[in-house]
């Protein structure tokens, strides 16, 4: 991966004595996975560039210790980031000069420029990133992906270039930060003193109105081994799973945002549960836990049960409850289990009620048949309650597009009809009476955004 | 010294009763196991380091209790060692042998006081006083005479010291275990009086019967025997003529019979109790009322006789009327007898008025096979290992026996309907929910028996990633009768510009004395696991599946291959056609097949991969390299040496140019399913067999034939036979591997000849080593791997974990194929498949 840095205040060559290297010569330095090259492309007294170039060891990024990543065919030898950032402050010296102390205090004419650069968040994000920090000039190239098949779409790969004047000093600060954050990517495993390299680095960053984002980015979270097992499985990017998963929730809560539905949805359900006296619950497929919580804090709730077929769901819920800080009479009152509709689980048995919120439509149609027989015949609560999305409120959602579905894992979006059916026939065949509810502003041609029914099991002959 | 012989059922609690220095802990010792005996006084040490600490007592029982039922309820007789002189102590472990279905055993002391106290005093740690043995003493007598009552069976009392010395234990069998028992058997389902179709079905299972109707004469076929299922009598047309029969066959060792709850009935009645004379027992009566009066006394004390269960041969088959838990075979307790004879209920009633019975087959999940009648069903079907042979054959259906063991199912159809049924008979989809499958088959930590010669261990966390995705991505359970195992490359050669070469696979082969293997063309796409039925009823016949197609087509995770439903089945019918043009339906004897097959291009399935994985590392570095050597020409320019570097970088360029043709090779656009194409090589299992087990010339004979129908559709796998030893055509597919590895192939998979080869051990070998040729690694180790100093650093990797796992998964996968093939309960299989995903999950370095 390469970084150059060019200016054009004069005399140009003077940039070699703010970064302690001779424009004459190239220079290599050791870094922990490869080697730095520093050399000048040009150096007259006009205009000067220096070339920072990574030999990176694409095995020993592997192989290395703290591995963090998986497979030897990767960009990170070649996309400027956390490597590159690295090396800026080994081989740059943080743009201070003891041979032109009074220059490097002073603005100058400054270029960088960056051949590779990756930003998943997109080309809008680098700008959002950059302009706040005073640039007179932001180029950014998108790369293409593969030519030879355009179905593959755009690459995640950017050239930039950045020109301004500014302290040398301030410009390597800037990439020392941004370069990281903008790829998301961290080659080596986050500990403490990452947080503060960040504090020391960013003066700039404190003002800066996406220093959230920046921040969240360069400070990336650790996984459990269970995740580590999970991502063995399931191949999405090269990103955490759960990053994919979060994303995808996250569109569906934009897609709902209008409404706050969720927050609708989790009321109306709480209301039925009190309604029909419910003191025991269990919360089937039940994420990272916001139902669970609402019902903490309603002390009539005396047994919680939240179960959930994703572990990273689970401990996530684990967190939002606080479960290991609750007191022991808290604590007693709620449990979290891992366990799946698709098997039967006596756990689930022995609640007054069972509810399913926004959980049926992420299970493929076809396999409906034994989460049916498991929840209904087998758990068999005197309360069932079950919220899916009406697909007929779709065409009201502005950011949808017609025919998609709200969330990328739904298997299916029923229209209210479709579910009624579904649920006339389960509560013929379980015992069931069945009631239907709408959630969310009703509209009279295509209902309300969510559906509810509620069963109830009809007492014994 | 004349024995004093103490008779206990091999299965009991043996509660041993008597004060303290009566010499209980020195009997145990000497009649019994360590294990089998529960000391209270050493569960006292275990909760509080001493042993006398009366304190800790009520912690002690807990203890003792928790262990006993433990042991109990694994079928061990164990023994409790505590004075139980009060009638309370002892009710706890009444209610724990019933709870466990043994029979509680009473053996008491009742030695003369003196003894104890004597024994005490010269006891330094037993410190309590003399009125504290009377207590216990007093305690005894007390309660003694209820012991009986209390619900102990087999009570010995013993009086004097000269008892305890001459005391034998003498363990029986139960009447219920006929271990030693073991075949064959013409197990018969319900008969109801119908004695015409049961002499017609023991004709049509080989026995000759002579003699009259009252004196009957049976001969069984060689070593066999028949075994009713009981519900001999009633409704039917002739009760007392099959009792006559059974009674004699049953006499002449021609037959096992137990009782039903019709039988239990007639006997209560003949006994002179009152029973209501509904369900078909006023015919039988009447019938009986032409007998000579003497067959009321002979039928009565038939069916007095007669055992409500048996468990046979090792322990294998288990028979009783209406069937019998897991829980309850091998026991004795009232509980048993009532499952039993009738089976359990749920307490409601259906709209017949009929009791709601509960399924305990579809929980089933023992090991041996339960045969039972009870309740007539349309057509007997197995769930889980149970069956019920009840065809209703006194309603108008048949009268079924089960050949056991060949699990041959033998009927004949009713002469006529000889009783009006209330309902009409099951249809089997009611049946259906013993495809069943239960969290706690799946998750922890588990072990798999497979008959390969090792359990299988599964780790909790792997289980736990496999639950997730088995239930969010992988298709119906009942599809997925096997999922491929993991692939191991050769050992690494020691020099040269190759990372992996053929010469180290052969070696692996040669060294665990394999002398045929096959070299196969590795397809490069992605793997597909294929079931295909004939048609719909097949699927639902054969793999329970309704409305759900007639096959699927999965990934290596389980995952339907496709999401649009008209692709996979576009390719389906592909196959079905060539199956049916080479005629390798009617070949192969069966209406379904499943397949191991490579499915092209890459980018089908792998696009997303592609997308962001590969192609985006090619973007990446051919920009990153030309910027690069762009720079480093214009300071060569400026007269600055940086030649070395600018030499390497230019290699550089070169080689991912070389990386981004070696993906693009695998790569072409999808428009339609006639641009997807199969490539099989194992045929995994068809009707009654298991493809895999078989050589892989007979697999590739069928492929031939399967793919020579539709050549553009369906990939034939080029192969190359080596015998191993043999330099000429060892050399042969070596230079062949070269050929493909430098035309457009991945490579090559090197397997035995005869598919599945065990170790000196008994351990399967590995099924097959991949051997990659050196343009596709750059897939696997990245762009510029094949630079010398990056080679041999890769040079340093080690196959070993590889190997173990993929043995372990080939060994898990071709168990639940053969579970399959031999139509075991849906759990079994998929315990099996679940494990290979579950171990698929284990940190292994991908790159291998």
């Amino acid at each position: 991966m390469l970084l150059t840095i060019t200016t054009t205040h004069q005399p140009a060559t003077d940039l070699g004595y703010l970064i302690g290297k001779h424009p004459g010569r190239a220079q290599s330095f050791e870094l922990n996975v490869g080697q730095a090259h520093v050399f000048y492309p040009e150096a007259s007294a006009e205009r000067c560039t220096v070339a920072l170039l990574l030999d990176i060891d694409p095995i020993a990024l592997v192989r290395g210790p703290g591995e963090t990543i998986g497979h030897y065919v990767n960009d990170r030898p070649y996309a400027a980031a956390s490597l590159m950032a690295v090396a800026i402050s080994r081989v740059f010296r943080r743009g201070e000069s003891k041979e032109r102390p009074e220059l490097a205090q002073t603005p100058i004419a400054l270029e960088a420029n960056v051949p590779v650069l990756r930003c998943r968040a997109g080309k809008a994000k680098i700008e959002a990133v950059l302009a706040p920090l005073g640039y007179e000039r932001i180029e950014i190239e998108p790369l293409p992906l593969d030519p030879k098949f355009p179905e593959w779409g755009s690459s995640p790969y950017f050239s930039l270039r950045l020109a301004g004047t500014l302290k040398l000093s301030e410009l390597l600060s800037h990439l020392y930060v941004l370069l990281p954050a903008l790829d998301g990517d961290k080659h080596y495993w986050v500990g403490g003193d990452e947080v503060q390299k960040l504090v020391d680095h960013g003066p700039w960053l404190a003002g800066h109105p996406e220093r959230e984002w920046i921040a969240s980015r360069y400070l990336k979270r650790r996984r459990s081994l269970v995740r580590e097992a999970l991502s063995q499985l399931i191949i999405e990017d090269d990103d955490d799973v759960e990053d994919a998963d979060q994303q995808r929730d996250e569109r569906e809560a934009q897609i709902e945002r209008p409404l706050s539905l969720n927050e609708q949805r989790l009321r109306a359900v709480l209301d039925v549960l009190v309604e029909h006296g419910a003191h025991s619950v269990v919360d089937v497929g039940c994420g990272e836990g916001r139902l669970l919580a609402l019902l903490m804090e309603e002390r009539r709730f005396d047994r919680l049960l939240g179960v959930d077929v994703s572990c990273i769901a689970l401990e996530r819920a684990a967190d939002r409850l606080k479960l290991e800080r609750l007191p022991a009479m808290q604590r007693a009152r709620i449990e979290l289990k891992q366990s799946s509709l698709t098997y039967r689980d006596d756990a689930l048995k022995g609640f007054d009620a069972a509810v399913a919120v926004e959980v049926i439509e992420h299970i493929d149609a076809e396999r409906l048949g034994p989460v049916e027989a498991n929840l209904f015949g087998h758990a068999a609560p005197p309360l069932v309650v079950i919220t899916t999305p009406n697909a007929e409120y779709n065409v009201l959602f502005e950011s949808l597009n017609a025919g998609a579905f709200r969330h990328g894992d739904h298997r299916f979006e029923w229209t209210r009809e479709q579910f009624q059916a579904w649920c006339a026939n389960i509560a013929g065949r379980f015992g069931y009476e069945v009631v239907h509810r709408m959630i969310g502003k009703v509209d009279p041609a295509h209902g309300a955004p969510t559906q509810m029914a509620i069963f109830a099991k009809r007492e014994a002959a | 010294m004349t024995p004093l012989p103490i008779e206990i059922p091999a299965l009991c609690l043996v509660v041993l009763i008597g004060p303290s220095g009566a010499g209980k802990s020195t009997f145990a010792r000497t009649h019994f196991k360590p294990t089998e005996v529960l000391s209270s006084d050493v569960c006292r040490g275990l909760v509080s380091d001493d042993e006398n600490n009366q304190a800790a007592t009520k912690d002690a029982f807990d203890v003792l209790y928790f262990i006993a039922a433990k042991r109990l309820a694994a079928g061990l007789l164990t023994v409790v060692d505590a004075t139980n002189v009060r009638s309370d102590d002892r009710k706890h472990l009444v209610a724990l042998a019933k709870q466990y279905h043994v029979l509680p055993v009473a053996v008491v002391f009742d030695l003369p006081e003196a003894l104890y106290h004597e024994r005490n005093q010269s006891r330094a740690d037993r410190q309590f006083g003399a009125h504290v043995v009377r207590g216990q003493v007093q305690a005894l007598h007390r309660s003694m005479r209820g012991l009986e009552r209390e619900g102990f069976r087999h009570i010995t009392v013993m009086k004097r010291e000269d008892d305890v010395a001459r005391a034998v234990i003498q363990r029986t069998r139960l009447w219920n275990d006929k271990r030693h028992e073991h075949g064959p058997f013409d197990l018969i389902g319900d008969v109801h009086g119908c004695l015409s179709e049961t002499c017609t079905l023991l004709r049509k299972l080989g026995y000759r019967i002579e003699g009259t109707r009252q004196a009957p004469q049976v001969t069984p076929p060689e070593g066999r025997r028949a075994l009713f299922l009981g519900d001999l009598v009633d409704r039917g047309p002739d009760s007392p003529g099959v009792l006559y029969l059974v009674m004699a066959m049953v006499e002449q060792g021609s037959a096992l019979c137990v009782p039903g709850n019709h039988d239990i009935k007639l006997m209560r009645k003949l006994a002179g109790r009152q029973v209501s004379l509904t369900h078909g027992i006023a015919e039988t009566l009447e019938q009986i009322e032409r007998e000579p009066p003497e067959f009321k006394v002979k039928a009565r004390e038939f069916i007095d006789s007669l055992v409500s269960h048996f468990v046979l041969d090792d322990g294998k088959l288990v028979v009783a009327h209406a069937g019998l838990k897991e829980s309850l075979q091998g026991r004795t307790s009232g509980a048993v007898r009532e499952f039993a004879l009738y089976g359990e209920t749920t307490g409601e009633t259906d709209e017949y008025g009929l009791p709601v019975r509960y399924q305990w087959a579809n929980d089933y999940r023992g090991s041996a096979m339960v045969v039972y009648g009870h309740t007539p069903v349309l057509h007997a079907e197995w769930i889980n290992r149970t069956i019920c042979i009840d065809t209703g054959c006194v309603f108008g259906g048949e009268l079924t026996a089960l050949r056991y063991p060949e699990r041959e199912l033998v009927s004949v159809p009713a002469e006529k309907e000889h009783y009006a049924p209330i309902k009409p008979l099951a249809p089997p989809t009611q049946l259906r929910a013993g495809l069943t499958l239960d969290i706690d088959d799946v998750i922890g930590k588990r072990s798999v028996e497979t008959r390969f010669g090792r359990r299988i261990t599964v780790q909790e966390e792997n289980a736990r990633a496999a639950l997730e995705v088995m239930s969010r991505f992988a298709v119906d359970p009942r599809w997925l009768i096997y999922l491929p195992p993991t692939m191991s490359p050769p050992a690494t050669a020691p020099s040269g510009d190759l990372l992996e070469r053929p010469e180290e696979a052969f070696d692996y082969f040669r060294s665990q004395g394999v002398r045929e293997i096959v070299c196969q063309e590795k397809h490069m796409g992605s793997r597909a696991v294929i079931v295909l039925c004939r048609d719909l009823h097949t699927a639902s016949a054969r793999f329970q599946i309704e409305s759900d197609g007639r096959g699927v087509i999965v990934t290596r995770t389980g995952r339907r291959f496709f999401k649009d439903r008209a692709v996979e089945n576009a390719l389906l019918d592909r196959l079905d056609h060539a199956m049916t043009t080479a005629g390798l339906w009617a070949k192969l004897d069966s209406d379904w097949i499943a397949l191991d097959a490579e499915l092209m291009p890459w980018s089908a399935k792998a696009e997303e991969l592609l997308r962001l994985q590969y192609a985006p590392t090619g973007a990446a570095g051919a920009a990153a390299l030309a910027a690069a050597n762009l720079a480093l020409a214009r300071t060569t320019a400026r007269g600055v040496d940086v030649a070395a570097l600018a030499t390497a970088f230019a290699a550089r360029g070169a080689l991912m140019q070389q990386y981004i043709e070696a993906y693009q090779r695998y790569c072409w656009t999808v428009t339609d399913p006639s641009d997807l194409k199969i490539g099989p090589f194992h045929v995994l299992a068809f009707e009654g067999q298991v493809g895999l087990a078989k050589s892989h010339r007979w697999q590739l004979d069928v492929l031939d034939a399967l793919c020579a129908v539709n050549p553009s559709g369906l990939v034939s796998t080029d192969r190359r036979w080596v015998a191993l030893g043999d330099p000429a055509s060892e050399k042969e597919a070596i230079d062949w591997w070269h050929a493909i590895t430098a035309a457009n192939a991945e490579g090559m998979v090197v397997k035995p000849v005869d598919s599945v080869v065990r170790d000196r051990k008994g351990l399967l070998l590995q099924p097959a080593i991949k051997c990659r040729g050196r343009e596709y690694l750059r897939i696997i180790y990245g762009p510029t791997y094949s630079e010398p100093a990056q080679l041999e650093a890769l040079r340093v990797r080690s196959v070993s974990g590889k190997r173990s796992l993929a043995a372990r998964e080939f060994a898990l996968g071709l168990e639940a194929l053969h579970r399959f093939v031999d139509r075991e309960p849906l759990y079994r299989v998929h315990e099996c498949v679940f494990g290979v995903l579950a171990l698929e999950s284990e940190p292994i370095d991908p790159r291998l």
